[in-house]
């Protein structure tokens, strides 16, 4: 038993992508909205269908959303725990509902405004809260600063891409893995979001302009740090019964898990204690594993895969732990041109992914495989049938889904 | 931070390294180190600990150089290195320390470089521990 194919997503939606800020005066929750009845529209249903919210990172307030656009009733409101990791997990969420009759019409969603916050985590102010909230006993606050966060407070490391850097730093030292290769993920990105008008980056990206760009935290430059955008995606997940009565074509949920191992925990966050087998990846391994099993499928069987990419290497981290390539084989698999659109035999992130198109937090992934399966890519792989999406690495969840025609 | 925020789990560190002295919370049952301190063992979920002085040295499992600052006061600091360190005497994995790597030229760093303590007075409160290479 299984939710595999018991449920589609039907429906797309979302706002303009803004660079950071530039989306006022609108906001996280005008911007929810907006996307929600985007979503509702393009699959030919109404608000008066909603009923569930299956959404991660507490990406809105069901509550104040239901509120505002009238559901009439909300029957399911969950949300994946952490971060960003959830964004593909949450379909799988969604289908679970569905499947035991518990919502009919649910919305996932991610809304994010870079005004007063960043997520970068400007200086001390935003790994401190990471590392509070995750020994914070209550929801409701109040818990105030862990005596474990003194334990990192002055080490230096001060926002997630200096974390990032010290997975990739070791993944560089194991297997001889070389910036070369992330010049070629953010390159082959780059080309692939100048295509879309919905890109934030369309300048041509060439290897001198990766070698030449400014050094953040070694082994990662600019080129190699996701953006920072504003905006709002959300997709509409239905039982596969419906599917005949709707306007697009559906795309199937083939398979969907979220977790990873329990030590990886809040790997990234301040805490870096995971075994030394599973140190230099993506943390995606146990999540690939159960995803393939439940489709019945095998990494060669998949078409075109969205990975989160909020930094480079991580892709080519994925690329391994979701079995295009062997362990440590990431590099050179990229150098052979394998993720390129058009002729790579795997090709990555043809929407241009966070590094390129957008960053709405993973949302823009699951929205560009739910295109490919339509064949209504920009980037449109031919014959696509099997499009992979995941979230993370990040906190635990991390997260995958297979979506088919 | 100025403040270790200690309770009576994490005293003991705080308390050793007032003293310039690299103390750890051993599980009683298994033997398994861990650090932070925490509640439960990973490994056995025993609850409780004897602290056991650890020799201060250890080898970088990773480590970045951080060249961009992300607040301008930080500007001058810049370049320097943070990392990720197995603790000699411990298992390595639950007892690494993340730490600020001092006294180093950035760009000879490299992973399994041998480090060893050296503690930052900070105030009366709160003593911190930074890594630097060995000197051989």
């Amino acid at each position: 038993m299984s939710i595999k194919d018991k449920a589609a997503v039907v429906g797309v939606g979302s706002t303009p992508y803004y660079k950071r800020g530039q989306s006022y005066p609108e906001s996280e929750f005008s911007m929810a909205c907006t996307a929600i009845l985007a979503a509702l529209d393009d699959a030919g249903l109404t608000i008066k269908d909603l009923d569930g919210f299956s959404i991660y990172s507490n990406s809105c307030d069901p509550a104040s959303v239901a509120a505002e656009l009238g559901v009439p009733e909300v029957r399911w409101a969950t949300t994946l725990t952490s971060g960003g990791g959830g964004c593909a997990g949450a379909l799988g969420v969604a289908a679970a509902a569905i499947d035991a009759g518990m919502a009919s019409t649910i919305v996932t969603l991610m809304t994010l405004q870079q005004l007063n916050k960043r997520l970068g985590g400007s200086a001390v102010g935003g790994m401190l809260a990471y590392a509070t909230a995750s020994e914070g006993s209550s929801p409701y606050g109040g818990s105030g600063i862990p005596p474990s966060a003194a334990f990192t407070a002055n080490n230096g490391l001060l926002s997630p891409g200096h974390s990032f850097s010290l997975l990739a730093m070791r993944h560089m030292h194991l297997y001889d893995t070389k910036r070369e290769y992330f010049a070629e993920i953010c390159i082959t990105q780059r080309e692939n979001a100048i295509k879309r008008p919905t890109s934030l980056r369309k300048d041509p990206l060439t290897l001198d302009d990766y070698f030449n760009a400014r050094m953040i935290s070694d082994p990662l430059c600019l080129f190699d740090y996701t953006m920072e955008s504003d905006g709002a995606v959300a997709v509409i997940t239905v039982s596969a019964d419906r599917v005949k009565d709707l306007r697009q074509p559906p795309a199937y949920i083939m398979a969907s898990a979220h977790g990873g191992s329990g030590r990886w925990g809040p790997a990234l966050f301040r805490y870096f204690q995971i075994p030394e087998e599973e140190f230099p990846s993506s943390g995606h391994r146990p999540v690939a594993k159960r995803l393939f099993e439940m489709a019945g499928v095998r990494p060669a069987d998949v078409d075109v895969a969205l990975l989160y990419d909020h930094f480079s290497p991580m892709v080519l981290m994925q690329l391994e732990d979701y079995g295009f390539c062997p362990i440590g084989e990431g590099g050179r698999f990229i150098e052979d041109g394998n993720i390129r659109f058009g002729t790579g035999t795997i090709p990555v992130n043809t929407h241009g992914g966070n590094l390129s198109e957008a960053y709405i937090i993973g949302m823009t992934h699951v929205r560009e495989a739910v295109e490919q399966i339509r064949g209504t890519a920009v980037n449109q792989v031919e014959g696509a049938e099997i499009a992979l999406v995941t979230g993370g690495p990040a906190s635990l969840p991390v997260s995958g889904t297979l979506l088919r025609k | 931070m100025t403040s270790t925020y200690a309770d009576p789990r994490t005293q003991p560190f705080w308390d050793a390294a007032k003293e310039e002295r690299l103390a750890a919370p051993r599980c009683t049952n298994c033997g398994t180190f861990r650090l932070p301190p925490s509640p439960y063992c990973f490994v056995c979920q025993h609850r409780e600990v004897e602290w056991i002085e650890l020799p201060g040295t250890g080898k970088i499992v990773s480590y970045t150089v951080i060249r961009h600052p992300l607040h301008p006061e930080l500007a001058a600091a810049c370049p320097y290195v943070s990392g990720v360190v197995d603790l000699d005497g411990t298992q390595g994995a639950g007892a690494r320390m993340l730490v600020n790597i001092i006294d180093c030229d950035p760009d000879k760093v490299r992973i399994g470089d041998a480090v060893e303590i050296v503690w930052e007075h900070v105030n009366d409160d709160m003593t911190t521990p930074r890594f630097r290479p060995v000197r051989s």
